[in-house]
């Protein structure tokens, strides 16, 4: 009895270390080497320079930390990755609108984090004008953290364990809302995505598919001007023609400057990493490529804002639309997915 | 069975130990007392320095920002304060000579829940004696552009609009019976650095002829009164059936900072 105890006990025991080890896989340990901010190659200066906020190892780790930490949530169960999830290159898998606290649904996509040291604005409004002020908007946003800023600087002067972080990142345990940003500004900005094939590519350093080619040429014709590359984006808004959702009748970009003009335009979002960040467009509203691409041949939503390159939409071709999603799927950076030094530790 | 009883046991060992915490801990409670985002104030300084010495009133009597019905607009509308602060920034005084001294990183966030806020001493001015001072209500737009600030500019003083970037320069709340608004609520949140809603108003109150004498031994008190009232009134005269309610950069935050921009007198001067 007491030996087929043993047996059994030793069983689990086998079980449960193999079924374990199969999950925390070890992440190799971020390095200073790893932390060097480089432009990559084509790419246009940053806007984001870390002037007074030069990346460190303990700021980094420090900006990760908060990253994945619910703290900053009124509840304690909301963090940044919460709908920023690095596989799907931090944009929320499989959610073409997220929640927040107590459940409660946004009205907008949550988009993919990455070459954020290039952008003027976030938020698809361009509401936020500073890669640093930009971490208080969920923070605060009633259906996301619901949190005020105030109460995050309290909560994390509450904790040793903050006390220690900020003192090795900083030089002393002051808490501020500003060195909190800084941080965040740290580990966000460092997100920099520019190894994909079409990267590759472009550095001679591998091929293209004849169709990724063809869709590449049909991209440059007939989608450059606003998803401009390399960043894919032109940093503007516009109204691309998708009717105003009756139950949310966002206004978009109207909302921050007051003007008509602004009526229903939305930031561009960047193609990079396109094929992982479904749902898509700034409310989610379609779950594949292909909806996308259909959109520009359907008729568009007519109004006075719709850009005027798109007043007939986009024409395109059964065979240029597979050509371009096969181009899309050469966006995709593995390298920044799989890059462990961004992971929840 | 005991076995079983085994096995069972070190599956909820090893389901248990493999999961992450999913438990949400409860918040922290927080003393607001021990939130060390606004530092105790530096002790009053003996010399080379000016104290602007606010004091908030509405028409003649003092604002007591109670949350009762004890004051009047002009348009005839009875109305309660629970809530006023304001930024002034970019201190200038001018001397006797006509040379200007430009306090550094001139930001005051003047809270009437706050009375140390409502003494702000300009400090390190060098001797002289000067005849007019002047200063921006609110912000400047540069520093609603460069990222997160420390001190008055603190985003953790709720004067900050996350969703859209920028100060609020000035927020008066309290109730009215005129206004429409849920409990009667009114809500004057003025914001917006940039054209066409650029609110700032820079002001320059009168020294009414009067000097603030400043030596390395001696510390001039000008009082500075700031009236509620004239959120109100001139140039545009406010109903609060009309309007009751500003959270955003628009034309209305414009109405009630042109209105504004002459709430301050300076009462006397103490040498």
């Amino acid at each position: 009895m007491k030996f087929r105890t043993l047996i059994s006990t030793a069983l689990c025991a086998a079980v449960t270390i193999v079924s374990c080890s199969r999950d925390p896989e070890i992440i190799p340990e971020t390095t200073a080497e790893d932390l060097v901010f480089k432009v990559p190659q084509g790419f246009p200066a940053p806007v984001y320079t870390f002037q007074n906020n030069e990346v460190t190892l303990a700021g980094f780790i420090l900006g990760r930390e908060l990253f994945y930490d619910p703290l900053l949530s009124r509840d304690n169960t909301i963090s940044c990755g919460s709908c920023h999830q690095q596989g799907v290159a931090f944009a929320h898998a499989e959610h073409g609108l997220s929640h927040g606290v107590d459940g409660l649904l946004g009205t907008r996509n949550a988009p993919g984090l990455f070459n954020l040291a290039w952008h003027y604005t976030f938020m698809h409004d361009g509401g936020v004008n500073h890669l640093e002020s930009q971490p208080l908007a969920p923070i605060e946003n009633p259906v996301e953290m619901d949190e005020t800023v105030a109460n995050v600087i309290a909560k994390l002067n509450a904790s040793q364990k903050y006390k220690k972080m900020f003192k090795d990142a900083f030089g002393d345990d002051s808490i501020t809302t500003q060195r909190m940003t800084r941080a965040f500004s740290q580990f966000q900005g460092m997100m920099v995505s520019a190894d994909s094939k079409y990267d590759k590519y472009m550095r001679g350093e591998t091929q293209l598919s004849q169709q990724e080619m063809n869709g590449l040429a049909t991209f440059r014709s007939k989608c450059a001007s606003c998803h401009t590359e390399p960043l894919f984006t032109d940093r503007f808004f516009h109204n691309n023609g998708l009717a105003p959702d009756p139950t949310i009748m966002d206004p978009g970009r109207m909302m921050i400057t007051g003007l008509v003009a602004d009526s229903l335009k939305f930031a561009t979002p960047s193609l990079r990493n396109i094929a992982v960040t479904g749902p898509y467009m700034h409310d989610g509203r379609y779950q594949t490529l292909q909806q996308c691409l259909d959109h520009y041949t359907s008729p568009l939503y007519q109004s006075a804002t719709l850009d005027p390159l798109l007043t007939s939409g986009i024409p395109l071709t059964a065979q240029e639309k597979a050509d371009l999603s096969a181009f899309l799927s050469t966006l995709t950076d593995w390298t920044f997915i799989n890059d462990p030094k961004f992971r929840e530790q | 069975m005991r076995i079983i009883g085994v096995v069972f046991a070190f599956l909820v060992f090893w389901i248990g130990g493999c999961k992450k915490d999913p438990i949400p801990v409860p918040p922290p409670i927080i003393n607001p007392d021990s939130v060390p985002n606004n530092p105790p104030p530096p002790p009053p300084p003996t010399g080379n320095a000016v104290l602007l010495n606010f004091e908030h009133m509405v028409g003649s009597n003092q604002l007591i920002a109670d949350g009762q019905l004890r004051y009047q607009t002009a348009a005839g509308d009875s109305f309660s304060v629970e809530l006023f602060k304001y930024y002034i920034s970019n201190i200038v005084f001018t001397d006797d000579n006509g040379n200007e001294w430009a306090e550094p990183e001139s930001y005051h966030l003047i809270d009437h829940a706050d009375t140390n806020s409502m003494k702000v001493y300009v400090r390190n001015m060098p001797a002289g004696n000067y005849v007019s001072v002047r200063w921006m209500i609110g912000v400047d737009s540069a520093r609603n552009v460069s990222g997160t600030q420390t001190g008055a500019l603190d985003p953790s003083n709720a004067m900050f609009w996350s969703w859209q970037t920028g100060y609020i320069m000035a927020k008066l709340e309290g109730k009215s019976p005129a206004s429409t608004t849920v409990q009667n609520m009114i809500i004057f949140h003025v914001g917006g650095f940039a054209a066409p809603y650029a609110s700032q108003r820079n002001v320059n109150p009168s020294f009414n002829a009067q000097q603030a004498v400043v030596t390395s031994t001696s510390v001039p008190k000008v009082d500075v009164t700031t009236n509620v009232l004239e959120w109100f009134t001139s140039p545009n005269n406010i109903q609060f059936n009309t309007l009751s309610v500003v959270t955003a950069p628009d034309a209305d935050a414009m109405i009630i900072a042109d209105n504004y921009a002459d709430m301050f007198n300076v009462a006397g001067i103490t040498n």
